[in-house]
């Protein structure tokens, strides 16, 4: 497990590592954590002429608040994610999704921002960051552009981030006061999520007034279950009508077939991650 | 002899291991940890391809890439570099193709080596391992083993055909019991008769240390260091298959990081890195990556299994009929021919079937080659037996465990002979069963199972029973003379007083995690009556334990711990000699005792310790006798030792998922007598969890190219902690009458018991909704498939979903997908 040598850099700043990554073209690789690219890396399924370390830039990593958004550097782990009372309090939703992630080792070394531009289909911050209608900031060699989340995930691997750009950060609206809930669906810990359903919901007068679904690994991209959310607003948060809204979830999707589980499979399993998903989110 | 001392007793103290600390924390000499002057590492180039001809390697560019030092093929050893050793013909016509370390005209499977690349760094030796260019014509090549039975394609052309032996054992023929053809018949009539096909799905051994060896020529002796399970047999099998003389080859498996079989053989590297040490003068390492160590390092399991079990309507079982179809692999491994036939005097288990036959046929393919995996041929005979012996139950509407009860041996009838001509010394699977009836809760369980089904829980619980008796501590010489298996059963100790009062102790065994370090001080500090600390415990090194059989097949107590004993016993008599002498006494009076000899009725006496101190000195010692009082012994038991146990197992299966998650599981296991308590646990937790992977989780998965699928731990599914629960374990002691500790081995116990416990339990709680069978691993798709009414036998989709993407991350924009759809 020994990679074909690179060059290593590790700017201090995101000007520096720009110019880094303009100079490196498309023989440089961008490192955020490696959770992804070290192995890759020693599995020699690819050998970059450069690899850019974004580990020593200090302006990536944290938790601000902007008025009724959240802004998460890129670079910050999923520990010091779990570890925030501004997730907690306001998308409680990203943090039981990443809570599901792997293992403690993993959750310390392995970044937002590196997963989200690795844009594995079967990771576990897309859905939610999806789900929570999240901006994400976006900067190149022309300045900062700010893509939707539903812009950002364009196929398996594969997102709006161009090769002369770095995402940079992630503004994710408040959802102060959603029940969340993340029902991931595996065979054992520490895989990738063989399906899971990321649903937050905002209960008012016994009522599900707005829920937001997103759906991981049902497809080459994180998606929206929007059709069970469109049946959930407006009505009881009891398991039958949850059931009845959650039977779509997987309407329209094209989820994979392989060693955990067929297409077929997974869309049933789609249904019943999200009406337990949905009813642990409303607190039933 | 026992020595009785004022302090508590050694022997089942829950001593924490003394190699713990070295081992846990890694800090300890394992092989890669060896660096040499002047050593060179080796990069081997495999065959991506599961059969073809290879029309031509070109090694030029490597050769010249930086820091190489030289890359050969088998084109550059004429005269061979040994060979993988089949130890087991099972059959004096055993189809055995020739298995070469380094392959030169066609591969068989996947992985094969066809060229090794040496650099001054195992960097460099990667890195040029790419530029080597070889060419191959790709052959049709066959994977399964019931399409191997058909012999239209073969995995070796030249043989003719793809089976390689067939063994059976017929209990009217041996005169151990009736005809079962005629016992089936009579059920046909006038009882029940249950036919079954199972699958025992291909497992990876998956040690948590890759194999590693490194090889220095220099000097008179060539020393090998490897991690490997058997350093005795591999010594001499490089001396029987290179024509090195043995005394020239010393071979040392320092620490080695577990092995559960899959380092009980001579591997294609240990050859090839002797050999590229021996042509360059030069020390060599090899340390495989864990890519190369799922595909080429062996298999486990794999058979297909069909079962025919006749019995009376009230349950007495009057025959059972077992056919198997075992895939070899590419190669008849080390002793992977005789693996499916050690389930000929398991299948039976701990029933007195008055009928029974067993056929066992070996087939060739391309894949890699299987041989022992914790249990080896007993997980696959338990599971056989104790699934079907579920379903006669179901079929009845009996208890599972009245069933058995009704079937199995007493415990007033020991020794028992038995349908398959085994004797079973001791057990009594009645004792162990109550109790483990009681630790399980089993009444309570059963009440909430109904209720679950009365009440049509999504969560349907279910109960599974694994009784189980097991052959282990290979052992006795001539019985294993007579199946052909190529080494003895014997075992080796030798115990040195040294002159300070310290103790060494030499054994034969060669633990690879085990906790022997730790057991046979406490067996020798109890013997010799000297403290547990004082005592060192030296192994795997050939030129220190120059004689031994190594560790395998839970052997290294019951025989290795035996030899020991017999070992101090002859100190302790060696020492009285001296001790009478010095205390100017009549041996026939001395008492020992608490590590002194004692003139009986008086407070004269010496310690052992000082006698070794006198015998040092030599300054006054008998006359006639040799100073010195070390001794060793070899241990040859008479019989294999019998553990049982009653294993049972509450699972809650979710109907909506079909996820399976363990909710109860006690078991209650008879090893006769403990050592360490704490060694015993270990033992079972870990086999109980690699038993319930086998149910759950791990299946080495091939597509239709031969290519592992599960090539990584990202898809073979290995568990964790975080996936286990915490297990009931208690035990009942029938101690074994084949060695003086009364011990039975207990090192795969746990993986021969949990297996079919656990695949029981599942059927067991959705039976009721009309579902038969589900394959290992018992994935929730399966279960949940099965429960939709869909076959149970639904294949695993032969693609693994790609996580590490070579493009991922800062990917262009060109292409746009699905995108959100709804």
């Amino acid at each position: 497990m020994i990679p074909a040598a690179f060059d290593y850099v590790a700017p201090t700043t995101v000007a520096d590592a720009l110019a880094a990554l303009a100079e490196g073209g498309d023989e440089a690789k961008v490192l955020a954590g490696g959770q992804s690219l070290l192995p890759i890396l020693r599995m020699r399924l690819n050998a970059p002429e450069t690899v850019i370390d974004l580990g020593k830039i200090e302006e990536l990593r944290g938790i601000s608040e902007d008025g009724d958004t959240l802004v998460i550097g890129a670079m910050t782990t999923y520990a010091d994610l779990l570890a925030s009372d501004l997730v907690t309090e306001h998308a409680a939703l990203l943090r039981a999704a990443i809570a599901e992630v792997a293992d403690p080792q993993i959750r310390h070394r392995g970044t937002i921002g590196g997963a989200l531009v690795h844009a594995d289909p079967a990771g576990d911050v897309g859905a939610p960051v999806l789900a929570l209608d999240a901006d994400l900031v976006i900067t190149g060699p022309g300045g900062e552009r700010t893509v939707a989340a539903s812009d950002f995930f364009e196929d398996l691997f594969t997102t709006a981030v161009g090769e002369d750009e770095l995402l940079t950060s992630i503004r994710i609206p408040k959802h102060t006061g959603w029940g969340a809930a993340y029902e991931k669906f595996v065979r054992v810990a520490h895989q990738w999520s063989i399906v899971a359903v990321a649903a937050t919901v905002k209960v008012a007068d016994g009522q599900i007034a707005e829920a937001k679904i997103g759906l991981t690994n049902m497809g080459s991209t994180p998606l929206r279950a929007a059709s069970v959310e469109a049946a959930l607003a407006g009505g009881s948060t009891d398991a039958a009508a949850v059931a009845a809204a959650s039977a779509s979830a997987a309407d329209g999707t094209n989820p994979p077939s392989d060693l955990n589980g067929d297409a077929d499979y997974r869309k049933h399993l789609a249904t019943v991650l999200t009406r337990r998903a949905v009813l642990a989110a409303v607190g039933s | 002899m026992t020595a009785v001392d004022e302090r508590p007793a050694e022997i089942g103290n829950r001593r924490l291991r003394k190699e713990d600390q070295r081992l846990i924390t890694g800090r300890t000499k394992w092989t890669d940890n060896i660096t040499l002057p002047g050593m060179v590492h080796l990069a081997m180039v495999r065959s991506p391809f599961a059969h073809a001809t290879i029309t031509s390697i070109d090694t030029e560019e490597a050769k010249s890439a930086a820091n190489v030092v030289a890359v050969y093929t088998a084109a550059d050893f004429p005269d061979g570099i040994g060979a993988c050793a089949n130890a087991w013909p099972i059959t004096p016509d055993q189809v055995t193709p020739d298995h070469l370390p380094l392959v030169g005209e066609r591969v068989a499977c996947a992985g094969e080596i066809v060229a090794v690349v040496v650099a001054r760094s195992a960097a460099a030796a990667r890195d040029a391992a790419e530029l080597v260019d070889v060419e191959y014509d790709e052959l049709p090549a066959v994977f399964d083993a019931l399409e191997a039975m058909k012999d239209e394609i073969l995995a070796h052309p030249d043989k003719g055909t793809n089976k390689s032996a067939f063994w059976k054992l017929d209990s009217a023929e041996a005169g151990t019991g009736g005809d079962v053809e005629e016992a089936l018949a009579a059920a046909r009539n006038d009882g029940v008769v249950i036919e079954r096909n199972y699958r025992q799905q291909r497992l990876i051994p998956a040690f948590m240390e890759p194999r590693s060896t490194v090889v220095d020529p220099t000097g008179e002796q060539i020393t090998m260091w490897s991690a490997t399970q058997i350093p005795h047999i591999l010594r001499f099998l490089i001396a029987a298959t290179t024509g090195i003389p043995e005394s020239k080859v010393r071979v040392i498996a320092p620490d080695v990081g577990g092995g559960f079989g899959g380092k009980l053989q001579t591997t294609p590297e240990e050859f090839i890195t002797l050999a590229v040490a021996r042509r360059l003068g030069k020390p060599a390492k090899y340390t495989e990556t864990r890519s190369e160590s799922l595909v080429s390092a062996h298999h486990g399991r794999d058979q297909y299994q069909k079962l025919t079990l006749s019995a009376t309507k009230d349950g007495v079982v009057t025959g059972l009929k077992v056919e198997l179809i075992a895939n070899l692999g590419a190669y008849v491994a080390i002793i992977g021919g005789g693996v499916p036939v050690l389930g000929a005097w398991m299948f039976n288990s701990i029933y007195k079937f008055p009928a029974y036959q067993f056929n066992c046929q070996t087939v060739l393919t391309n894949t890699t080659w299987v041989d022992a995996y914790r249990g080896a041929g007993r997980p696959e005979a338990t599971f056989g037996i104790e699934r079907i012996m579920d379903d006669l139950a179901a079929e009845l509407g009996m208890d599972p465990l009245e069933l058995r009860e009704r079937n199995w041996i007493t415990h007033e009838e020991f020794p028992f002979t038995s349908v398959a001509g085994m004797t079973y010394d001791s057990g009594n699977y009645e004792a162990a069963t109550a109790r483990a009836k009681v630790l399980f809760g089993y009444d309570a369980l059963r009440a909430e199972q109904k209720q679950r089904r009365e009440s049509g829980d999504p969560v349907q619980l279910g109960i599974g029973v694994s009784t189980f008796t097991e052959m282990c501590g290979l052992a006795p010489s001539r019985v294993l003379g007579s199946l052909s298996y190529g080494a003895g059963g014997w075992e080796s100790a030798a115990i040195r007083m040294l002159p300070t009062g310290k103790v060494e102790v030499i054994t034969g065994t060669s633990p690879h995690g085990q906790g022997h370090e730790t057991a046979w001080s406490q067996i020798v500090a109890d013997r010799l009556g000297v403290p547990f600390e004082d005592v060192e415990v030296l192994h795997g090194d050939t030129q220190i334990a120059y004689k031994g059989l190594d560790t395998y097949g839970s052997r290294s107590l019951v025989v290795g711990g035996e030899a020991v004993v017999r070992a101090a016993d002859k100190v302790i008599e060696k020492a009285k000699a001296f001790a009478a002498h010095l205390l100017e006494a009549n041996p026939d009076d001395l008492e020992f005792k608490a590590g002194r000899y004692e003139v009986k009725g008086t407070e004269a006496g010496i310690g052992i310790t000082e006698v070794a101190l006198a015998t040092f000195a030599s300054h006054n010692y008998p006359e006639g006798i040799e100073p010195g009082i070390d001794a060793d012994a070899t241990f040859d038991p008479d019989d294999f030792s019998f553990p049982h146990g009653t294993h049972l197992c509450a699972v809650e299966v979710d109907t909506e998922t079909g996820q399976s998650r363990i909710r109860t599981y006690a078991c209650v296991d008879d090893i006769g007598h403990i050592i360490n308590p704490l060694i015993v646990e270990g033992q079972v937790h870990g086999g109980l969890v690699q038993g319930i992977a086998q149910a759950l989780w791990e299946e080495a998965v091939f597509d239709e190219n031969g290519t592992l699928v599960t090539g990584s731990f990202v898809d073979y599914t290995l568990p964790t902690a975080a996936d286990t629960i915490s297990f009931l374990t208690e035990n009942t002691t029938s101690p074994s009458t084949t060695n003086t500790l009364g011990t039975k081995g207990v090192g795969e116990a746990g993986t021969i018991a949990s297996t079919p416990a656990v695949v029981n339990a599942i059927l067991d709680a959705v039976r009721h909704l009309g579902v038969q069978d589900v394959v290992m691993p018992c994935t929730p798709e399966r279960v949940w498939k099965a429960i939709q009414g869909a076959s149970a036998a639904a294949e695993t989709t032969a693609e693994a979903q790609p996580h590490f993407d070579a493009d991922a991350g800062n990917a262009d924009t060109g292409s746009t997908g699905e995108g959100n759809d709804q």
